[in-house]
């Protein structure tokens, strides 16, 4: 007999209570798993077309001269010119993180929390036709704002890039699901509240707020100057902070003690763990702009919060160690545990790395470089995205009732994310550490900006390197989700697994307990 | 803990308090800044951009310049005055009133520009450095700006404003190089980049 979250043993009704909702919820969060993984496809390659421009800036600058003259023939003028715009640095890479952070991971956010919120509300999803559409809108808006950015609309605002009419359109299919979510918790089955529907109503909750704030004081009612930079990073940084974190920990907090079978180690844990999260965090914004032009007692501020992190990373990281303690051999077993720990992992190294990046010292130094960009990788991608794929795949054979189709290319995908972001973080923390101290010691003569841009050259190339391999690892993730979307893959009696067991039935992992 | 009430009257407080903090409080205090008037050079600074210079900043939106570009320099022990040269002090919130949305930037592929109008006084520098970097720094990662520049053949003489391009750089015989006027807005721009005044709060040094 298999336990519930809180060591409750479970029956056969609760069996067919599950089948029941995941049938009622089905159609949306699918929806939103597919489109999400197309976005990530799409956001690798532009991610990777900007990764090698940084370190050979020929590449991809303009139509094959044959291509341009054939164009040119057939086409209005200044065709040929408004395509090769669409391809330089500066609109790629800010394609390349909308479409990463609305299209990939914000899509798989919600489909993973819609799921999630109805096994924890034990309640059918109500209205799923509601969902859907705003499901077809956010994906509407995300095509929409990507091809603004690359023909150059852009507002030019880190994380809100996409012109306004875009960020109408996400604002409103947004507030539709934290409607419908509100709902779902209010028709909920009566019982306890698990820690992660508070993430996730907590979620809900705060992106609307924040996203509706930022965009009317930046970008249609915009404010003076400076007061704008800090509304921008008080974004910025809450949009990791306040919505993809909390996503990230309901769902580390739910498929943990799920696959491995037994309770969360401690209740209070989590619960403190929480509302230290959403008083701290929710501060942290201003360590963007250590050393800019705003008063010293905000900068202040948001470096002691930034450093009281320490509080709620540490109770949740013991808190999940203490969970998995004794049962870390089912790492061999279970794809979805495999991710969701990396994950959790991910979250405590990439919070206490950025607490750190907080000290005035370490951030003048690692500020303005590619280390930067490393730190938001390993919270990003490290932390966030590889808890996104363990719950996909634990979500999507219980809503199509197949098992993977391939164990193999679900191991290619592991090994290749896992290699890849490793060696990604590596190159651009010590590459940027470099960069820094070079920038800002010019009294040593070989410190010329000559310099800094050949020595950070081979790490660039590296990271290139990491970005082929994480496309490799997509691809394999990619091809796994049609097939099993299009009906391959074996009907589900149990859950895909890496390896046969050996072992006794005491160390098989609960996924089975559909 | 279990009631939507009290989950949601948490979820507030928590909320409010950052939002107080990072938006409101810094709007009050920053939002209403206003331009420092020196009366005996009948000057007021931040300099105002020409129509020309505010439309080149949105060519520099466009493209993106602000992910390899930042444009503050922050307080001496971070970014030293002697050696790189990005200004003469640090930048305060004044120096950015016009600026709508801000460009603060947070990347340093490329130099700083705060101060580039005061580096690179030149057009001529500009417009060659955007159609071929390499042309100005063989070791430069910028990619070259050519879809800003039409290739047109010579007519009967040479056009004025055609780009003097170093050579191995130039076009083919009986071509030359013409600025767009996104690319002559947006050297505008480059050179009204100049913040090395003085202002109360952020005085020159004493050299």
């Amino acid at each position: 007999m298999s336990k519930n979250l809180y060591g409750t043993p479970t029956d056969s009704t609760d069996a067919q209570e599950r089948a029941l909702v995941d049938a009622s919820c089905r159609i949306p969060v699918l929806l939103f798993i597919a489109s999400s993984v197309f976005w990530l496809l799409v956001g690798t390659v532009f991610g990777l077309i900007a990764s090698i421009k940084l370190h050979n800036p020929h590449f991809l600058i303009e139509l094959p001269r044959w291509f341009a003259l054939y164009l040119d023939k057939f086409s209005p003028d200044g065709t040929v010119d408004f395509i090769n715009a669409m391809l330089t640095f500066g609109r790629v890479r800010p394609a390349h993180l909308n479409i990463v952070a609305y299209g990939w991971a914000s899509a798989s956010a919600l489909g993973v929390a819609i799921w999630l919120m109805a096994r924890l509300c034990r309640a059918p999803l109500r209205f799923p036709a509601l969902v859907t559409a705003a499901m077809v809108l956010w994906n509407i808006a995300i095509a929409i704002g990507t091809i603004a950015i690359l023909g150059g609309k852009s507002t030019s605002i880190e994380w809100l890039e996409f012109p306004s009419y875009v960020s109408i359109m996400l604002f409103v299919s947004y507030a539709l699901i934290s409607i419908w979510g509100v709902n779902m918790f209010v028709h909920r089955k009566p019982g306890h509240v698990y820690v992660s529907q508070w993430y996730i109503m907590a979620a809900l909750f705060w992106f609307p707020w924040l996203y509706g704030t930022a965009n009317l004081l930046l970008i249609f009612a915009p404010i003076q100057g400076s007061s704008q930079a800090i509304v921008n990073w008080w974004y910025g940084h809450n949009a990791l902070g306040l919505w993809f974190t909390p996503i990230g920990l309901a769902a580390a907090y739910y498929f943990i003690p799920k696959v491995i079978g037994r309770p969360v180690h401690s209740y209070y844990l989590s619960a403190f763990g929480f509302w230290a999260l959403a008083l701290f965090y929710s501060w942290n914004g201003g360590h963007h702009l250590i050393g800019g032009p705003l008063p010293a007692w905000l900068i202040t501020s948001s470096i002691v919060a930034s450093l009281m992190m320490f509080v709620p990373v540490l109770v949740t990281a013991i808190n999940h160690h203490m969970t998995m303690k004794g049962n870390f051999h089912m790492l061999h077993y279970s794809p979805t545990l495999r991710f969701v720990v990396f994950g959790a992992m991910s979250y405590t190294l990439a919070s206490l790395q950025g607490s750190s990046m907080a000290f005035r010292s370490w951030n003048s130094l690692t500020h303005f470089t590619h280390y930067t960009i490393g730190h938001s990788h390993l919270g990003l991608y490290a932390f966030f995205t590889m808890i996104m794929f363990g719950s996909i795949y634990y979500i999507v054979p219980r809503l199509t009732r197949r098992e993977w189709p391939s164990i193999t290319l679900i191991k290619i995908h592991f090994w290749g994310s896992a290699y890849g972001i490793i060696l990604m973080v590596l190159v651009l923390s010590v590459g940027g550490v470099v960069q820094g101290w070079m920038m800002n010691n010019p009294q040593i003569p070989q410190n010329t900006f000559e310099n800094i841009l050949k020595i950070t050259n081979p790490y660039l190339f590296a990271r290139s390197l990491s970005g082929a391999l994480l496309m490799v690892a997509h691809i394999a993730f990619a091809l796994n989700l049609t097939l099993i979307l299009l009906g391959w893959g074996k009907k589900t009696g149990g859950p895909t697994l890496f390896n046969q067991l050996e072992a006794s039935e005491e160390a098989k992992p609960k996924e089975s307990t559909l | 803990m279990n009631s939507l009430r009290t989950l949601f009257i948490g979820f507030t407080i928590t909320f409010t308090l950052a939002w107080l903090g990072l938006v409101i409080i810094p709007y009050f205090q920053l939002g209403q800044l206003a331009p420092q008037v020196d009366e005996d050079a009948g000057m007021s600074y931040p300099l105002i951009r020409s129509g020309l210079a505010e439309r080149g900043k949105q060519v520099y939106q466009a493209n993106g310049c602000i992910y390899c570009h930042s444009q503050q320099v922050r307080p001496m022990d971070a970014d030293p005055i002697k050696g790189r040269g990005w200004g003469p002090r640090r930048t305060v919130a004044r120096d950015y009133i016009y600026d709508k949305p801000h460009l603060l930037g947070t990347m340093r592929t490329g130099p700083d520009l705060t101060n580039i109008g005061k580096r690179q006084p030149s057009a001529d520098w500009h417009h060659a450095h955007l159609y071929a970097p390499q042309s100005m720094a063989e070791y430069s990662v910028m990619p070259p700006y050519r879809y800003l520049y039409t290739v047109q053949k010579i007519k009967s003489t040479p056009n004025p404003k055609a780009v003097k391009l170093a050579k191995g750089y130039q076009p083919e015989e009986g071509y030359e190089v013409i600025p767009t006027p996104d690319a002559i807005a947006l050297v505008a721009y480059l050179q009204s980049m100049d913040r090395t005044y003085a202002l109360p709060e952020a005085p020159l040094p004493k050299e």
